[in-house]
């Protein structure tokens, strides 16, 4: 027996019954796509295939189409790569960290963060391969001895063990988001006939439901939980390290691999609630996805934005207390140098804007909310390519400093990461139930608004 | 295969049919299992299971991945084909760790999850057998298998109702 404050706010709202849980969520993945989800998808379908052109163009042909240069050999493809990865780490922060602290608003949102995690690291493997220039010989990174002989990859390298942490990632997401998925796709199973009942019922793998196996079945997520934690933070340390352990002053810092964590879980979180909200809005599930869920996403978008706000500080500090004069100048020339604008597009959207939150009001409505949420992405992505390019485009020798400007070729690969994504995402939120029914059941009797208006009653 | 007789108790609430386990239990009843659309907590314990325990697969496969990643970085850096780079040792310790870490989790993750699919029997294909379809909806289901019984249907058919149960069926499978 749960007690639950009354003050806490209700995290199922509408009196839903049991069954009302499973009608409400089933109904959109069996009924017939509506009119906005095909819009939708034709538009996403349509940057997929533009963005396709340009995959090509860059996997054929190689990485001439990109803006790059002698001074600047790494911008957009790193910071497209860094940018998914980071949205990718709030899947996994929702369901492994916040069931770990037992936070119980976790279950509307955590399906749908999953799946986004899936493809966003998704997206960020193809730039993996993008940048590759020779994607066939992708293999190469892999821990095979080479045809001449039997040379090994370097596993000093944190290339290397980004290969071994995205793709364990990947994986370990996966696998939880699919365990998760399978007393849902049980239900489905159940309500359906004809194909429809044989795929999901092969996709089920036979669930039952049977206490035996639920046992077993939450000790699983809570071991997957717990692996899972240190492996969130594990990805985006081991990505901070890509740069951290260069030489290149502006990237060459200790903070890097805490400050990117904060960063990954601040531009996951603003993801999760842009695309929640259309999700609301889209599948009517207001009763699910409340305004305390929204007020609660905020919280941690404005506590992780400060992290980075300090974070920024801190790294230009610590830079002319070095009294090394690269590391001044990399920090004076990130801030004041050409690029300048992108300094402050990431200053004020990272760090400014979500201050807003700290007003009730603003916290609490839609529309601050997705606009914030879209201004953080887009402040994130500032974040990277500041990191990136600044730190490159004005090196050691002066007669080679330039300028980074982008071509089509990044813009279009870019655009194919977009494209994917929505694709993929609109595709789980036509055929799998976008929010996981079974653990809204469980919680619905200690948070739902008809059940803690007669105990508070008694 | 003869079919084997059930007497299913449909419940309505999680709590009616954690009660109603003990009192079905306190008679001497054998229950065969308890199904649920979401997991109840002490259910198990109250149906007398052993506390399930997927941390010894997860411990064991975990520890498989550890060694296998130290055999990996140590026996290809350190001698198959030690490279010199940049002064450092053969097998550097510390840099190894973000390898064995990954390595750990990832067989940890899916040697514990193949063990639950295979103590569970689940793999795509399988054939449940499904006692009744809102098991996965809004029903508790409490299946008692009446050869496997010496009371008779009747009592258990009294028990069940006194328990709290909305409907009583028969089935057979």
């Amino acid at each position: 027996m749960q007690v639950v404050s009354p003050i806490r706010e209700h995290l199922v709202t509408g009196g839903k019954t049991l069954h009302d849980v499973t009608e409400d969520i089933s109904r959109h993945v069996e009924g017939n796509p509506t009119r906005e989800w095909k819009m939708v998808f034709g538009i996403a379908l349509a940057v997929l295939a533009y963005g396709s052109y340009w995959a090509y163009r860059t996997w054929f042909f190689g990485l001439g189409n990109w803006g790059l240069n002698k001074t600047v050999g790494w911008a957009w493809d790193i910071t497209n790569f860094v940018w998914w990865v980071g949205i990718g780490h709030a899947g996994t922060l929702i369901s492994a960290i916040l069931l770990l602290f037992r936070q119980k608003w976790r279950t509307s949102i955590n399906r749908a963060a999953e799946a986004m995690t899936i493809f966003a690291v998704l997206c960020a493997g193809s730039f993996i391969f993008f940048h590759m220039g020779r994607p066939w010989l992708a293999y190469w990174a892999l821990p095979i001895p080479n045809t001449f002989g039997s040379l090994w990859i370097n596993f000093n390298s944190p290339l290397v063990w980004d290969v071994f942490a995205i793709s364990t990632y990947l994986s370990v997401s996966l696998l939880f988001w699919y365990i998760g998925l399978v007393p849902d796709l049980a239900t489905i199973r159940d309500r359906a006939t004809g194909v429809r009942k044989t795929i999901y019922g092969a996709l089920a793998m036979g669930w039952t439901g049977g206490a035996r196996a639920w046992a077993r079945y939450e000790d699983v997520s809570l071991i997957l939980a717990g692996l899972s934690t240190p492996l969130v933070l594990s990805v985006h340390t081991i990505v901070s390290m890509d740069f951290a352990t260069s030489v290149i002053p502006g990237w060459h810092t200790t903070i890097f691999p805490p400050y990117f964590v904060a960063g990954a879980i601040f531009s996951g979180f603003a993801m999760v609630q842009n695309l929640m909200l259309i999700v609301r809005v889209v599948y009517k599930l207001e009763d699910y996805i409340t305004i305390e869920h929204i007020s609660l996403m905020n919280k941690i978008i404005t506590v992780t934005g400060s992290i980075v706000g300090v974070a920024y500080i801190t790294e230009f500090f610590i830079a002319a207390y070095s009294g090394v004069q690269y590391e001044s100048y990399a920090f004076i020339n990130r801030a004041t140098g050409p690029l300048w604008w992108s300094y402050v597009a990431m200053m004020t959207c990272n760090v400014l804007s979500p201050q807003i939150f700290w007003f009730k009001k603003m916290r609490e409505s839609i529309v601050v909310s997705f606009v914030i949420a879209v201004v953080v992405n887009i402040g994130m992505w500032f974040e990277r390519f500041v990191i990136i390019v600044t730190s490159l485009h004005r090196d050691y020798l002066p007669s080679s400093w330039t300028y980074f400007t982008p071509r089509m070729g990044d813009i279009g690969d870019y655009l194919f990461t977009f494209g994917f994504f929505f694709v993929c995402f609109l595709l789980f939120a036509k055929f799998l139930p976008v929010i996981n029914m079974a653990e809204i059941k469980a919680v619905l009797k200690s948070s739902s608004e008809k059940n803690t208006k007669i105990e508070n009653k008694a | 295969m003869a079919s084997k007789k059930y007497i299913l108790g449909v419940f309505n609430d999680d709590e009616d049919v954690l009660h109603a386990v003990s009192d079905v239990r306190e008679k001497g009843i054998k229950i065969h299992e308890v199904y649920s659309p979401f997991a109840i907590h002490g259910l198990d314990a109250a149906l007398g299971y052993p506390r399930a325990r997927m941390g010894v697969p997860a411990f064991l496969f975990g520890i498989t991945g550890t060694s296998l990643a130290f055999l990996l970085t140590f026996w290809t850096m350190g001698y198959d084909w030690p490279m010199n780079i940049g002064g450092k040792n053969f097998i550097p310790f510390p840099t190894n760790i973000p390898i064995v870490f990954e390595l750990t989790v990832l067989l940890s993750a899916y040697g514990m999850s193949f063990v639950f699919f295979g103590m569970e029997g689940l793999f795509p294909g399988a054939k449940p057998v499904i006692f009744d379809e809102r098991i996965t909806d809004d029903k508790f289901v409490m299946a008692i298998e009446v050869d496997k019984n010496v009371v008779s249907e009747e009592d258990i058919f009294d028990v069940l109702k006194k328990s709290g149960a909305t409907e009583v069926n028969v089935k057979e499978i």
